[in-house]
């Protein structure tokens, strides 16, 4: 589904990314973790269009296609969704509005009938219950005034609306109280299907007990240094980053 | 080159043009003469604002009138048809209407109530049959000595309108101002001028509409009085659905009593050259007065709007929200001013400008100025000015929508902070559609 070979990518001159390889088929679910500023972000964003970004060297291939080639919301409509870190506030937008034009749009993309007022109401709600959110949240501007984790949870909200083949979920935990986790990662869970893959991003191994991944990753300076599979989360958990960091720091010193 | 083939220079030109108006008037000059040729003098004597005079720094209309305008003209005062007059006809809006084509009051298209309540009445039949109104009212409030735009108004006033809402008399319908430029074989000009009175605990919505038909260019130069008495409301609307060709200047001058609201709406969506004087005089305690200006401008448009609030007694309050996008290379000019006096106690002021400009050409100059000599006062002003937020746009893109979408619902939503504080919902429905259509 997805091919990452030897990605490098930079910002303003400073070289973030050193060469990514990373292979994803459909069902599977990928953890990365890694310490902060590794790149983990910046990752993301790449795959998902971020044009402040240059891609300096290496392909990314989504079901056959180029993806550095195709603009942001042609990836989007292709199926690759972005739960970001940070959710950008939109006033005067709501989520229901950005929804129905998005998905929409999204629909005739995909050679889909778009829905008018009722069906995208219907189909609206269904949703809202897979991430227990709330109506009025969703009248409101865009994340605006939003808390840390109403931010995450609408986030999980529009991948459940926009029904992605590629998830990449940006520490959408980071925030999250116990409870709204296990809703969030169920939700997740319940739109997991054999032909789609999720790629979780996290600090925290108890995220991963509720989603769990097939593969894990590190990511160490714009590289991944180690993989493994569920076992080296709880590795990590206990260790710290600092052994994988000597390793890495060894091998190309 | 012979002397006698240079022209006129505006100022010559309005001279002479003032001449022929007397003539014209003959034997009914009416009771506001007097005051007509001191105006006029005044005007001749200092010729319109150059950009020297401080108010006008950003805006020289000396410059722009004497390129484009030719006073000597004689605006074409009867042959128009349909789209004239239906131009800025707002669709199911039940309202008492005057309309006016070139200055011309057009009897056959108004509609003017029969109501105990409110007196509608042309400006030029105000006159004519004396109104108490006029006498009472008329140029007591836009100094025609303090601004030259006010003076030339003030000496050729006899087109327009003068309300009165009566005393304890809610108006089940807004009133309608609708002046059309018919700019389709020539240019125009004209001057409206428009005197509108609440008296105590009255309460009235007034929607001045301004817009132009035909490729000429307009030359619009109005001025708008309002008293409000004690314990009245009143909202007063500009739309200003104008061309780009169009030069249009306008005050409107207020006068609140106490316990009084005012709310000002000011839409702007083109326009050669555009000046908007609103000054708000709270002359009473417990004045509330609301200001909000949107302004869509492309193209070579200049737009400037110059407010004023002057708090003069305890207890008031003042908003002002005033937003603008500007594309191609187009100009805006932002100018508020609040006084607080030092008897103003306990005055609330706030003041917002915020800009996004979609090219590098457009410029906006934004300047607020905050004059506070009470010390038991809230004040606020902040006034913002940058390009779409591309976080925003990424966002967006990223679920899906076009960019092209995403700028539009971006843009929309700025714009609806502004559009969404209007309460007629008909107005606020054309003003959409105009809205939506042209970010699109
Ligand atoms: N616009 C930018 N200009 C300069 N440096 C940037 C910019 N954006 C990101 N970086 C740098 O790139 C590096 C990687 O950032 P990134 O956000 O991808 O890290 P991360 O792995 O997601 O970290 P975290 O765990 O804290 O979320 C950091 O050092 C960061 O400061
Ligand atoms: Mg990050």
């Amino acid at each position: 589904m997805l091919k990452i070979n030897n990605l490098h990518a930079s910002i303003e001159d400073k070289q973030i990314l050193n060469g990514i390889n990373l292979k994803v088929k459909p069902g599977e679910v990928h953890a990365i973790m890694g310490p902060n500023g590794s790149g983990k972000s910046t990752l993301a964003s790449v795959l998902a269009g971020r044009e402040d970004y240059e891609v300096t060297e290496g392909q990314a291939d989504f079901q056959g296609e180029d993806l550095l080639e195709m603009s942001p919301e042609d990836r989007a409509r292709a199926g690759v969704f972005l739960a970001f870190q940070y959710p950008v506030e939109i006033p005067g937008v709501s989520t229901i509005n950005f929804m129905k034009t998005a998905l929409n749009q999204v629909r005739e993309f995909r050679g889909q009938e778009t829905l008018d007022a009722v069906s995208f109401l219907t189909f609206m709600k269904e949703k809202m219950k897979l991430v227990e959110i709330d109506q009025s949240l969703l009248s409101r501007s865009l994340n605006e005034g939003f808390s840390g984790g109403e931010k995450k949870r609408n986030e999980i909200f529009q991948m459940a609306m926009l029904e992605p083949k590629l998830s990449i979920l940006d520490e959408t935990d980071s925030g999250l109280d116990i409870d709204a986790l296990k809703i969030v990662a169920n939700g997740v869970n319940k739109l997991k299907k054999k032909d789609n893959a999720t790629i979780v991003v996290t600090h925290y191994q108890r995220l991963l007990d509720y989603i769990v991944p097939d593969y894990v990753h590190v990511l160490y300076n714009g590289r991944i240094v180690k993989s493994g599979t569920k076992e080296l989360a709880q590795e990590l958990e206990a260790k710290g980053y600092d052994w994988i960091k000597e390793e890495a720091d060894a091998t190309t010193a | 080159m012979s002397n006698a083939s240079k022209p006129d220079n505006q100022i010559d030109q309005l001279s002479k043009k003032f001449d022929q108006f007397e003539t014209m008037l003959n034997g009914s000059k009416g009771s506001i003469h007097e005051t007509r040729k001191a105006a006029i003098a005044h005007f001749l004597k200092n010729g319109f604002p150059t950009s020297k005079n401080e108010e006008y720094k950003y805006t020289d209309l000396d410059k722009a009138v004497s390129k484009t305008i030719d006073f000597s003209l004689e605006p074409n005062a009867s042959e128009f048809g349909a789209s004239e007059l239906e131009f800025g006809k707002i669709k199911d809006l039940d309202a008492y209407e005057l309309v006016f084509v070139n200055g011309q009051y057009q009897t056959e298209q108004s509609s003017v109530p029969n109501l105990d309540g409110v007196i509608i009445t042309d400006f030029k039949e105000a006159l004519s049959s004396d109104s108490d109104v006029i006498k009472n009212h008329y140029s007591k409030y836009a100094s025609f000595e303090k601004d030259e735009l006010v003076a030339l108004n003030t000496g050729f006033s006899i087109n327009g309108s003068v309300i009165r809402i009566k005393k304890n008399q809610t108006i089940d319908k807004p009133i309608v101002l609708r002046y059309i430029n018919s700019v389709v074989n020539d240019q125009t000009q004209n001057h409206p001028r428009n005197l509108i009175v609440a008296e105590e605990s009255s309460s009235a919505s007034v929607i001045e509409i301004y817009g132009d038909v035909g490729d000429h260019v307009s030359f619009t130069n109005e001025v708008t009085e309002i008293v409000i008495a004690e314990n009245s409301q009143l909202d007063h609307y500009k739309l200003q659905l104008n061309s780009n060709k169009a030069f249009y200047t306008g005050t409107t001058q207020v006068m609140q009593a106490s316990s009084s609201r005012f709310r000002s709406y000011t839409f702007t969506v083109a326009g050669s050259i555009i000046r908007n004087n609103l000054n708000v005089d709270q002359d009473g305690e417990g004045c509330e007065t609301h200001m909000y200006g949107l302004y869509l401008l492309n193209g070579n448009s200049h737009v400037d709007n110059h407010t004023t609030v002057d708090h003069k007694k305890p207890n008031s309050y003042s908003n002002e929200l005033y937003k603008g996008i500007l594309d191609d290379k187009s100009k805006g000019v932002f100018n508020g001013k609040i006084y607080v006096r030092p008897e103003a106690q306990k005055t609330n002021a706030f003041q917002s400008n915020k800009n996004i400009l979609l090219t590098v050409n457009a410029i906006v100059n934004s300047k607020p100025l905050l004059e506070i000599w009470a010390d038991d006062v809230k004040c606020s002003h902040g006034c913002t000015t940058g390009q779409l937020d591309e976080e925003a746009l990424f966002y967006m893109q990223a679920r899906g929508l076009s960019k092209d979408s995403a700028r539009s619902l971006l843009l929309y939503a700025f714009a609806t902070e502004v559009l969404e504080t209007v309460e007629i919902e008909p107005v606020k429905a054309y003003l959409e559609k105009i809205i939506s259509d042209r970010l699109h």
